[in-house]
């Protein structure tokens, strides 16, 4: 930061001859291996005691060049490094990628239809994976401000979630189910009917989490008026997500721009009022996350009740996926925000490029903005509320 | 302890000196096992309890019940540990915060009246020495801080110092009542004037209202006094790292460790002697049938326990909010209940 040289006068002189006393900003590295960064984002902080002065995010330290891998691999093969962006929620990352790769040969000539019976089942399994990611920001957001015990009530529904994806895939983070054409493999029956029962039992502790959290009033005390992102820095920022949502911009792309099947659902898009505090606040933006989980399952219970019988989980594909020359830009709407891919093809069976738009990657440049001026409590309070991942911002 | 030395006959022709020496230093080492003792079984309470709170079960495997023996491990664990200190630390300060730390808990036990024969010595200025001692822990805390050279220590030094200070006010504001009641600092006195059963114990009629008060506020104060949830700011894992004692290791951060616990049962058990009626059980016919360090304990231990619970429920206060809490609320109002209640016994008598 330019200014971080100003030097903040905090003594008051004691009687007129007194000399003002020396005082000078304390330089502080919080992180890279820091509780609440989230991962290994290092902030260069500059303080006045319990003052930010300043705030300058550095990242790379979980850089796998991934952007790079992408070009000396097949379209199919990308699909597990994309994996590997947003491990919180690979399932979405996934999505985007074969959903850009689709639009791609849309755009080309070479269309490529997806069932419809594959569309549901990336519909059930892409909201699940957003509860699994925001139950992860809910708990470890309370660990930020000191409630230890959220985090193990989160951590035991999202471990409900990651059973069903073992049925459903095998893995239990890092997934790859998703395809380009549809999905790998069907879903059994006994994953569907633990998915029936998750979405039954979820809302109940949805509940129990806001008597728990959201209506505590230290946990209210502590976030609200903290770290506000108004309407216009979120979107000079490219903010996106429960971010953009949070600071009252009413933006989902699942709505607005809609893709895949979610037009055929009835859901609501949460956004932050200022309900305790400011517009924009830590809490609104924690608060869009816990109304999103609740639309999430109403997404999926509609989505089980359209579910057909049976059909096909994947699309006739080429045996060697070689796209004509070409390029397009697709995002969709990922738990932490828009996630999206700039896929250039060359005509060959690898991209010539494939630049990612990571949600938390945008998301974390507003911290330099409101950084500064708040307290390190508020600090973490805000850098939790953002919810990054730094898998994500590196790439 | 001195006449179950004399007793034994085995000082009868050695000087004076002698038998004191021995008679201070096997006190002094009961207590400090004791102490120690009783410091990890709250580890481990608190552990099997944020595990029950958590859904889930905590320690299950060492001394075959319930992890009994879990934390004596750990203790273990941390003796054999190496020493390690940052080469720039201030090896003095370094050295002494633990000891201070850990003295101060350790003092304060010298004068709790587990029952009327059961106190190590009988002060007629026990309140005050037990605040005096809790002191010395603030210095332990910012000699840490300090003489760590790591500057997430030094904030949590700060914070704890700033915090437990101020907090020292209204926590002595709280007992002054009941010590304008007993007209006396010694812990005895105050606890035998709660002996008519449990309507004469000072938080509800032996101090009609005023005690109920003051017993909230003492409650309060002590949270932040040993530096628990939801003021646990000189600690605060997801801000500061760990605070005051991140650069510690083995047996020095045991001693952090076990002061803080010991503070805890410390803090209680003042609460139960001014407010709780002490080894008293509340009803003056079984009283005297009960042991009365037992029900002492009891008592204490429910207000660890209380502690422990409020950790693992609630979030904490930002620093500045902590601030607010003492200064602007606990402190007037104990201050204004402090006068009223002096006006009303000159008034009434």
């Amino acid at each position: 930061m330019s200014d971080s040289n100003v030097r903040f006068e905090t003594a008051t002189p004691i009687g007129d001859r007194a000399k003002p006393i020396k005082s000078e900003l304390l330089h502080i590295n919080m992180g890279p291996q820091h509780p609440s960064t989230h991962g290994v984002l290092r902030l260069f902080i500059t303080t006045d005691g319990e003052m930010v002065h300043s705030v300058t995010p550095y990242i790379g330290y979980l850089h796998r060049c991934a952007e790079k891998i992408a070009e000396g691999n097949t379209y199919h093969q990308y699909v597990i490094y994309t994996d590997r962006m947003d491990y919180l929620a690979a399932m979405n990352c996934n999505w985007g990628w074969c959903y850009a790769v689709e639009k791609l040969m849309e755009s080309t000539g070479i269309g490529v239809e997806v069932p419809e019976y594959a569309e549901y089942v990336r519909v059930i399994i892409g909201e699940l994976n957003r509860i699994a990611s925001h139950l992860i920001a809910f708990g470890t957001y309370g660990l930020d401000v000191g409630a230890l015990t959220p985090f193990f009530y989160a951590m035991r529904e999202r471990e409900a979630i990651l059973n069903i994806f073992e049925k459903v895939c095998g893995a239990r983070l890092m997934y790859s189910y998703y395809d380009i054409g549809g999905v790998k493999w069907d879903i059994p029956p006994d994953a569907i009917e633990e998915i029936e029962l998750f979405v039954k039992l979820f809302p109940k502790k949805l509940d129990e989490y806001n008597r728990l959290l959201t209506e505590n009033k230290i946990f209210v005390e502590r976030t609200a008026n903290v770290g506000v992102v108004d309407r216009d820095t979120a979107i000079d920022y490219g903010c996106t997500g429960p971010v953009l949502r949070g600071a009252g911009v009413d933006w989902d792309l699942r709505r607005d721009e809609t893709y895949s099947i979610y037009d055929r659902f009835d859901f609501d898009v949460p956004v932050g009022t200022g309900a305790v505090g400011t517009l924009g606040d830590c809490w609104d933006r924690y608060w869009v996350r816990m109304e999103e989980m609740a639309q999430s399952v109403r997404i999926i219970e509609q989505a089980l009740a359209q579910l057909p019988s049976d059909g096909e989980v994947m699309a006739k594909m080429p045996r060697t996926l070689k796209i004509p020359p070409g390029e397009i830009f697709v995002r969709t709407e990922a738990p932490k925000g828009e996630m999206g891919f700039h896929v250039i093809s060359d005509g060959g069976p690898e991209p010539f490029r494939a630049k990612t738009r990571s949600p938390a990657f945008h998301n974390l440049h507003v911290i330099e903005k409101i950084g500064p001026g708040q307290m390190i409590s508020d600090l973490c309070a805000t850098i939790g509320s953002l919810d990054l991942v730094l898998g994500e911002i590196d790439r | 302890m001195r006449q179950i030395f004399e007793s034994t006959g085995l000082f009868a022709g050695l000087p004076e000196w002698t038998l004191v020496g021995a008679a201070s230093l096997s006190f002094g080492l009961s207590l400090f096992g004791g102490l120690a003792l009783a410091a990890l079984f709250f580890v481990w309470l608190e552990r099997k309890v944020a595990g029950y709170i958590q859904s889930r079960y905590g320690p299950m495997y060492v001394g075959r019940y319930h992890g009994a023996l879990q934390t004596i491990a750990d203790a273990l664990k941390l003796l054999r540990k190496e020493d390690i200190w940052p080469t720039e630390a201030d090896k003095f300060l370094w050295r002494l915060a633990p000891i201070l730390v850990f003295t101060g808990a350790f003092l304060s036990f010298v004068v709790l009246p587990f029952g009327p024969n059961w106190v190590g010595a009988d002060m007629d200025i026990g309140l005050l020495y037990l605040f005096a001692t809790s002191g010395l822990v603030v210095m332990g805390i910012l000699a840490a801080g300090w003489g760590s050279n790591n500057k997430w220590s030094l904030y949590g030094a700060m914070r704890g110092a700033a915090q437990v200070v101020s907090y020292e006010i209204p926590l002595g504001l709280a007992v002054l009542p009941v010590v304008m009641a007993t007209g006396s600092l010694n812990l005895i006195e105050i606890v035998e004037r709660q002996g008519g059963g449990i309507w004469t114990w000072n938080v509800f009629g032996g101090l009609p209202l005023v005690g109920a008060i003051t017993f909230v506020v003492y409650l309060i104060s002590s949270l932040a006094e040993v530096n628990r949830t939801p003021f646990d700011l000189p600690e605060t894992e997801s801000e500061l790292v760990s605070g005051y004692n991140t650069e510690y290791t083995g047996m020095k951060f045991a001693f952090f460790f076990l002061g803080e616990y010991a503070e805890m049962f410390v803090v209680s058990a003042i609460a139960v002697t001014v407010f709780l009626g002490g080894w008293y059980i509340g009803i003056p016919a079984v009283d005297a049938f009960m042991p009365a360090p037992l029900v002492f304990i009891v008592k204490s231990v429910f207000l660890v326990f209380v502690q422990i619970w409020l950790r693992w429920t609630l979030p904490r206060l930002r620093v500045d909010q902590l601030m607010h809490v003492c200064w602007k609320v606990l402190i007037p109002a104990t201050l204004a209940l402090l006068m009223i209640y002096g006006l009303a016994r000159v008034i009434v008598g």
